[in-house]
């Protein structure tokens, strides 16, 4: 075979037109929006205020996910037990609860008159106060830890287990195995999983105004939600939209800008053997972090699900039809998102810069208010906005996981066309076959666990559904919503349950096709 | 021959099905719901009318606004007294046709375009059995304990909220600001909605919630729970309404009036108190269903008329968010 033969190109096409689908979809609703806009627009000392708090609770929530994130993902890569596997599936499901579940999941744990207060009252001590600056990043750690870790992990899963058999060999200390083989991989997705979770943040504002504890804790989307519902002042909207887009497209660039090239690894897909760990002080190390992870995620989950129990009996039937409303929503949603996400990470995998993906990341900013308002205002002239409300729902969500499906499908993407570009290329594979023989198989983990993020997350969103929904069309956290506020408090904690077992199950289908065939 | 006979049958079908008119309601999010009022206000309409009424639900003052006169609505049901004046304005409603007089209301009513069908006031509702000396009036409030703990809504996102702003507005007028400092260090904290507010207070983490003079009423009568209580003030309280009207371009007048008229029968009113747990906007006290005659309700009651709250509002919220931010 010629040794200058150019590795197999695909996605070329596909890719561009995907992702400017994407920006598309985007700017579409946001010029509608802006289109409707009344002058002069008001931006005033609140607004650079709530501007202010959103940036820095941002930074410090995705710091310390991160931060958090890294001893536990090496507990994780350096350890095989019984049960990883289901409790790595279970520490991604704070992520996907909807935020008001897991607010008072989490109040039941650390709230005034929670769990550890009380633990703190036996001694005699005041009980934890969590509002505040504080609270709000204890919450958006709890979503996005978990997050951290699985990209870690991921980096850290992919180094070959032949490097790490090498060290052992050679007797490298731990110190210096995290120097040679460790850090590079950390420095390549460490600045990647920050930027995603400091946009995830940028958005929130729920979690951020309960748990900050008044006005001081206001966000730019507690503005834009304030602008688009109740002052109904598009102009304004559409100008802290932009904002918005702004401050994540420059963490976007910041991010790119960080990350160095990525140069594929060439391993052999065998168990790693981890060498460089068998000391008994390591082995408690690890175990106190895993030990430490699992608690924080995973006691408020019980406590939801605890709470949620007898609720489950109080459930009006209206809850189960909201809930299959909600997994075809899901399902329509994977779809999308999968067909938009293949061609775009080929294409940026093919790219130089390792950080490219980072510019997915718009889609995430977007407020989801924004592009269900801005679609509601280009639809209106020609039918109906109710009548597409899901399939707006499952579009919108679709843009939302589209920064985490490409990021977790990249890697792998740029590995298997670094391994078989130039083999595809010798055997003229391309097209659908090459799709078929040469990459599905090969991301197919990836491709899984992507499409059970997406499923997961769009279950959980109430999203732009509020906006136009009709009866017989809510979904499953509008329905539990509704509850909430007709003072069906216990049947709104069972249909919260109901909300967190679709959501890990449709993960969990999703994550255990991609591992089936995939591990060897 | 054949084919003509089927032709005319199927457009004999299809005058059928138009000759059973539809009535379009567009309502707020939660009316439809098995455990709110609309089932019930369909069923009731249906009897009468020999009418299909369509519930459309979603966020209204959004959904109207950006629908404009493509609006399919005939009748908006929901609507409350602080968007009144925005809804006005899109001059897509005609007037109700109804007598005012009719109405129970504790305040007077002068609208004629927007009817209320039910109505309640802001409160802070408490368990108790968790405060032994709940505060007499407004006065009392402030000088509790900083301890206890409070939990209320954004007046930014939240229409319970934006009540409460135009309560101590109304109670404390220029003093505003200082009587939210006095609360500021009891409020644990300020949710989006009214949900979550009372999510709180219900799992124990706050001692009080904003809410409204009706909430004991689903504890007592749905729950059989005689704890939940409402402070009432001699100060006032601020009075919320949810009112209903007619589009003007509605292509079944005839119809939308009928449903008007409906909504003043006693049939509808009687079925307000616990299909919406609020109060029924023309019924007679001592006509309402057992024991919410009884309901401990303010003597006094304050409202702002659309003009004094869109002149007052603005500032009341920054005053609030200036000092909570402290």
């Amino acid at each position: 075979m010629a040794r200058n033969a150019q590795p197999v190109r695909t996605g070329t096409i596909a890719g561009p037109v995907a992702a400017g689908t994407v920006f598309a979809l985007i700017l579409a609703a946001l010029v509608a929006v802006a289109a409707k806009a009344e002058l002069p627009v008001r931006f005033g000392p609140a607004d650079w205020a709530a501007l202010r708090f959103t940036v820095w609770q941002s930074f410090l929530s995705a710091l310390f996910s991160v931060l958090f994130a890294i001893p536990v993902a090496r507990a994780l890569a350096r350890r095989s037990f019984v049960g990883r596997r289901v409790l790595v599936t279970l520490l991604g499901a704070p992520f996907i609860l909807p935020v008001i579940v897991a607010v008072m999941g989490l109040l039941v744990v650390f709230g005034g008159a929670g769990w550890v207060s009380q633990g703190l009252g036996l001694f005699g001590l005041p009980p934890l106060s969590i509002y505040g600056l504080e609270g709000v990043v204890l919450a958006h750690v709890f979503f996005n830890m978990p997050l951290a870790t699985r990209l870690i992990l991921q980096g850290w899963q992919a180094i070959p287990a032949e490097q790490f058999r090498l060290a052992g060999q050679l007797g490298l200390p731990p110190p210096a195995i995290f120097r040679t083989l460790e850090w590079p991989v950390l420095r390549q997705v460490g600045p990647g999983a920050f930027a995603l979770i400091f946009v995830i943040c940028l958005t929130s504002f729920a979690v951020a105004l309960t748990l900050g504890g008044g006005p001081r804790a206001t966000t730019i989307e507690l503005a834009i939600y304030q602008a688009f519902r109740f002052e109904f002042d598009l102009g304004r909207a559409a100008v802290l939209s932009l904002v918005q887009l702004v401050v994540a497209g420059s963490a976007a660039v910041a991010a790119l800008w960080i990350l160095p090239p990525i140069a594929a690894q060439m391993g052999r897909g065998r168990p790693v053997r981890r060498w460089d760990a068998q000391g008994t002080g390591l082995r408690l190390l690890d175990a106190t972090w895993i030990g430490l992870a699992a608690a924080f995620l995973l006691v408020p989950l019980g406590a939801i699900v605890g709470s949620g129990v007898p609720g489950l009996a109080q459930m009006p039937a209206q809850v189960w039809q909201a809930a299959w409303t909600s997994i075809w929503v899901a399902t329509l949603c994977t779809v999308v998102l999968v067909a938009l996400a293949l061609p775009i990470s080929i294409w940026l995998a093919q790219t130089r810069r390792g950080g490219a993906e980072a510019l997915t990341l718009i889609g995430l900013a977007a407020s989801p208010l924004m592009i269900g308002t801005g679609w509601f205002i280009l639809i209106n002239p020609f039918a109906a906005p109710a009548d597409l409300a899901l399939v707006v729902t499952a579009l919108v969500n679709a843009t939302m996981g589209l920064p985490f499906a490409v990021r977790i499908l990249m890697p792998a993407m740029r590995q298997v066309m670094t391994d078989y570009g130039r083999l595809s290329a010798g055997l003229g594979l391309s097209g659908p076959a090459l799709w078929r023989i040469v990459i599905l198989p090969r991301v197919r983990t990836p491709l899984g666990f992507a499409a059970g993020l997406s499923a997961a997350l769009s279950i959980g969103d109430l999203g732009v559904v509020t906006l136009f929904a009709d009866n017989d069309r809510a979904t499953l956290p509008l329905q539990m919503y509704r509850l909430m506020g007709s003072y069906r408090t216990e049947a709104a904690a069972g249909a919260a349950l109901v909300l967190l077992t679709l959501a890990l199950g449709m993960f969990w289908l999703c994550d255990a096709w991609g591992r089936r065939h995939a591990e060897g | 021959m054949r084919r003509t006979l089927i032709m005319a049958g199927i457009v004999l079908a299809s005058q059928a099905t138009a000759e059973i008119p539809e009535l379009t309601v567009y309502a707020g999010d939660y009316f439809t719901s098995e455990w709110g009022p609309g089932p019930r206000i369909e069923a009731g309409f249906e009897e009468i009318c020999g009418c299909d009424l369509q519930f459309s639900t979603g966020d209204l003052m959004p959904r109207l606004l950006l629908e404009g006169a493509r609006t399919k609505a005939d009748i908006v049901i929901g609507l409350t007294t602080d968007v009144t004046a925005r809804a006005r304005a899109t001059g897509l409603f005609a007037p109700h046709g109804q007598n005012n007089a009719d109405l129970t209301l504790p305040i007077a009513w002068n609208d004629d375009t927007f009817l209320p069908f039910n109505y309640g006031h802001t409160a802070f509702i408490y368990d108790e059995t968790r405060i032994d000396t709940p505060p007499a009036s407004f006065a009392d409030l402030l000088d509790m304990d900083d301890d206890i703990k409070i939990v209320i809504q954004d007046p930014r996102t939240s229409i319970s909220g934006l009540a409460l702003v135009l309560w101590v507005q109304a109670v404390y007028g220029d003093e505003a600001g200082a009587a939210w400092a006095k609360l500021a260090p009891k409020i644990l904290t300020v949710t989006k909605d009214w949900s979550a507010s009372y999510g709180l207070f219900t799992d124990g983490e706050a001692d009080m919630v904003l809410s409204y003079t009706t909430s004991p009423a689903y504890h007592m009568f749905a729950e059989e729970d005689f704890t939940i209580k409402a402070a009432i003030f001699p100060e006032g309280h601020y009075f919320m309404a949810e009112t209903v009207a007619k589009v003007a371009q509605t292509d079944v007048p005839e119809l939308a009036d009928a449903f008007l008229d409906y909504v003043m029968s006693r049939d509808f009113q009687a079925m307000i108190p616990t299909a919406n747990w609020s109060l029924p906007s023309a019924l007679p006290r001592d006509q309402w269903p057992e024991g919410w005659a009884q309901l401990p309700l303010p003597d006094k009651v304050l409202f702002y008329s659309e003009a004094e709250a869109a002149q007052v509002q603005g500032e009341a919220i920054e005053t609030w968010r200036a000092t909570l931010s402290q």
